[in-house]
């Protein structure tokens, strides 16, 4: 099953590489991966998606804990949560693509946050199911790249991972 | 008033009561050298290889429970030093290894004998560090000797830059540590506790299983009582000899791949287990399937929640230092009168008596050609069963599990999870080291022992007293056995050709070799090595023995540990097999 795992760690210098390190070593996956510090700079907070049997993610938790610079770890998935997923879309735009290519950003609620002559680039967010859609309602030819940051999760209400 | 990088560095282990650390020098780490050689609280041991100097830390620390501490160069001197960390690792052993690292500037370029020490040994340390500024260097060093020897124990390197060494600041050590996502655990849950005392009170057949944790926290007394106060049957794992005195009548012997058939018989029928510092280690229970295939309870006692309920399910898990856990256990059985149901307690004693009786570690004796485990049995009988024993890795170091039962904790020294050949020697240096007043013997293998052999010349500068008992069967002989045993004994590469004369290259060396050819010269042999005459003396033993004696039992890969291939003289017996005599259900 997939999993959504939140980490805080020690903001210090390969402390991200032991996170890695340790899933490499101990072949298991990562789907995605985000980091930045917290509004305490001293602290980063890592959303890992991962999938594996109940008993692969509590080896994970545990791994993760053990790691020394490993603060706190939650499971986003054991209660509800917010996810969402960024990504910027470089599409084809050239006469009516143009319009077209507008409507579609805007079902989307995405921002086209940059324009030339024969492109749009188109931002968006959301879950990675709303994103894939998006790229799948679009015509494969007009995709011209397209770079996603991979998931953020947060608990929803009252629930709050910190130290 | 400023002092050195170098000098910081020992006066930190002044501060930290060292008084023996084990290395090799080299350029990066030449102020550090210059920095030992100005002062006189530790002595520094130097090696002829920097894999030895870390197995002498690691053994310096399984046999006296203080820090191990190794100091290795750059480049190749820390990659050499890589084996013995991960053999440290893997044991959970404390240890902080220093190693130089190439100027700070420098680092990143592929400049001369620049190794990333961090990305290296990051998957077989317990933590590590670069330290990039002189005014962390002190409160690394703290930190690193707590995280070494608090929660699980492990090694942990410190990567310390050239000019690190060399710059100069202010020297303060830190009284204490605190880091805030490093809280390990020492009591246990007393719910989960209190459970696992019920669980003993409702046992019809328990079973205490103890490994290397329990050493490791020191925690032989209490499982000792433990055993003792219920009447419990208990096994040792490899890494565990010792925990329990191996002559108790409650110890089964060690249990897995080569244990006793009574220990392997005990622990797949038993329905309560204690698991006391010991992981379900593949090499112990073989298959989890197999093994679960009995219904039965588990209580695992372990300070590292990753252990726990990794290979098999677990019913009672108790987090926590496994003597704190282990007192409030017996706290809590005394205050309560819990017992084991006594009349199927002395059914259960009753079966392990009868899987006793055919002595599983028999082996034929011989006048012609010296069997090894009559050679470990000898020693057993010279030493007074008082020895700090080290072992390689192979055959040798089976019998020795086997067939010199243990007294004490820290009695014996081996690579239990890494299995690394080359570690007897080294091992033995440093328990030596740290026992002066000890008999410290390494039993070995003529392939395990030329993996560090030049360590008999650290030998000789530092007078090492450690008689060497060489194994002799001309083969890599656990490796042979498999052969034997799974590919239609094709004995690929397991021949050792071009042995050395041993007692000429101890002698080279500076030491005194014996050749024993007969098993009627083992214990005269023996007799002489031990005795006061070359008390002081390195002694090499080579004892040429039986070529092809395999070790029994043996439960192959895959195999449930009720499988056990058996020593011929069980293979035609009718072995009781395990009965339902009372409501127990049908197990057989
Ligand atoms: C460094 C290393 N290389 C290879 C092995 C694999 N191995 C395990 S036992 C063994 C044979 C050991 O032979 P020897 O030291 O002669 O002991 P014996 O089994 O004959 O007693 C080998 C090669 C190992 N454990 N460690």
């Amino acid at each position: 099953m997939r999993h959504i795992l939140s980490v805080l760690i020690e903001n210090e210098a390969g402390a991200l590489s032991r996170v890695t390190g340790l899933f490499s070593a101990r072949g298991y996956n990562i789907d995605s991966l985000t980091v930045q510090t917290t509004e305490d700079t001293t602290m980063s907070r890592m959303t890992i998606v991962t999938h594996g049997s109940e008993d692969v993610i509590e080896q994970i938790t545990k791994q993760l804990n053990k790691l020394v610079e490993v603060v706190k770890v939650i499971d986003l998935n054991e209660a509800d949560h917010i996810e969402r997923e960024l990504m910027l879309i470089k599409v084809r735009a050239t006469g009516k693509e143009r319009d077209e290519m507008k409507r579609m950003a805007d079902i989307f609620r995405g921002r086209i946050i940059d324009v030339t002559e024969k492109a749009y680039t188109v931002e968006l967010t959301g879950t990675g199911e709303k994103l894939d859609a998006f790229i799948k309602a679009l015509d494969p030819a007009v995709i011209l790249e397209t770079v996603r940051t991979g998931a953020s999760g947060i608990g929803r209400g009252e629930r709050i991972l910190k130290v | 008033m400023e002092i050195s990088g170098a000098e910081i560095i020992t006066r930190c282990l002044q501060e930290e009561g060292v008084e023996f650390i084990f290395g090799y020098p080299g350029g990066a780490v030449l102020s550090i050298y210059d920095a030992i050689f100005k002062q006189d609280y530790f002595k520094h041991v130097l090696v002829r290889h920097e894999q030895a100097a870390v197995h002498a830390a690691d053994a310096y620390s399984r046999s006296s429970k203080k820090v191990g501490v190794a100091l290795v160069t750059s480049g190749p001197g820390a990659t050499n030093a890589i084996t013995g960390i991960a053999t440290a690792y893997m044991d959970s052993i404390p240890m902080v290894v220093f190693s130089g690292q190439v100027a700070t500037d420098a680092i990143g370029l592929d400049a001369f004998q620049e190794v990333d020490m961090v990305g290296c040994s990051r998957p077989i340390v317990k933590h590590n560090f670069l330290v990039k500024d002189i005014r962390e260097l002190a409160p690394t060093i703290k930190k690193a000797f707590h995280l070494a020897t608090t929660g699980r124990p492990g090694p942990v390197v410190i990567d310390v830059p050239k000019d690190i060494a060399a710059q100069t600041s202010q020297f303060i050590y830190p009284a204490s540590v605190s880091i805030r996502s490093y809280t390990p655990p020492t009591k246990g849950h007393p719910g989960q506790i209190k459970k696992a005392a019920q669980l003993l009170g409702e046992a019809k057949r328990p079973f205490i299983y103890v490994g290397g944790g329990a050493i490791l926290s020191n925690a032989s007394s209490e499982v000792t009582e433990l055993v003792k106060m219920l009447n419990l049957p208990c096994t040792n794992t490899l890494m565990g000899l010792g925990a329990l005195d191996g002559s108790d009548p409650h110890f089964l012997g060690m249990l897995g791949m080569h244990g006793t058939y009574e220990a392997n018989m005990a622990m797949q029928y038993s329905d309560v287990i204690i698991a006391i510092g010991a992981r379900f280690d593949d090499r112990v229970i073989s298959s989890p399937e197999h093994f679960l295939s009995q219904a039965k309870k588990i209580v695992h006692i372990d300070i590292d929640p990753s252990s726990i309920a990794k290979r098999v399910r677990v019913d009672v898990p108790i987090v926590g230092d496994v003597k704190h856990v282990l007192i409030d256990l017996i706290g809590i059985l005394k205050e309560t009168g819990i017992k084991p149901q006594a009349e199927a307690l002395a059914d259960w004693w009753q079966q392990i008596e009868e899987w006793r009786k055919p002595q599983s570690l028999w082996y034929e004796p011989s006048d012609l050609v010296i069997k090894p485990q009559f050679v470990v049995q000898k020693l057993w009988e010279v030493t007074g069963g008082e020895a700090i024993i080290t072992s390689d890795v192979g055959q040798h170091q089976m019998f020795a599990a086997q067939y010199y039962p243990f007294k004490r904790p820290r009695q014996w020294i081996n690579s239990g999870g890494l299995g690394t050949m080359g570690f007897g020697l080294p091992a033995a240096m440093g328990a030596q080291l740290a026992n002066p007043d000890a008999i410290v013997a390494c039993i070995t293998g003529e392939g395990s022992i030329q993996m560090n052999i030049q360590e008999l010349s650290t030998c000789k500068q530092y007078h090492i007293p450690t008689k060497i008992i060489n194994l002799n069967n001309r083969y890599l002989g656990m490796v042979r056995q498999w052969q034997h045993f799974f590919y239609g004994n094709r004995y690929s590469e397991s021949y050792m050709d071009a042995l050395p004369d041993f007692v000429k290259l101890a002698e080279a060396y500076g030491h005194v070799g014996m050749k024993i050819e007969t098993p009627a010269d083992v214990e005269p042999a023996l007799r002489e090595a031990f005795s006061d005459k070359l008390k002081d003396r390195l002694v090499f033993m080579d004892f040429i023995t039986d070529r092809e004696v395999n070790v029994f039992p043996m439960v192959q890969n895959g195999k449930g540990l009720s499988q056990m291939d058996l020593p011929p003289h069980m293979r035609d017996m009718q072995l009781t097999p395990f009965e339902n005599n009372r409501d127990y259900g049908n197990l057989c």
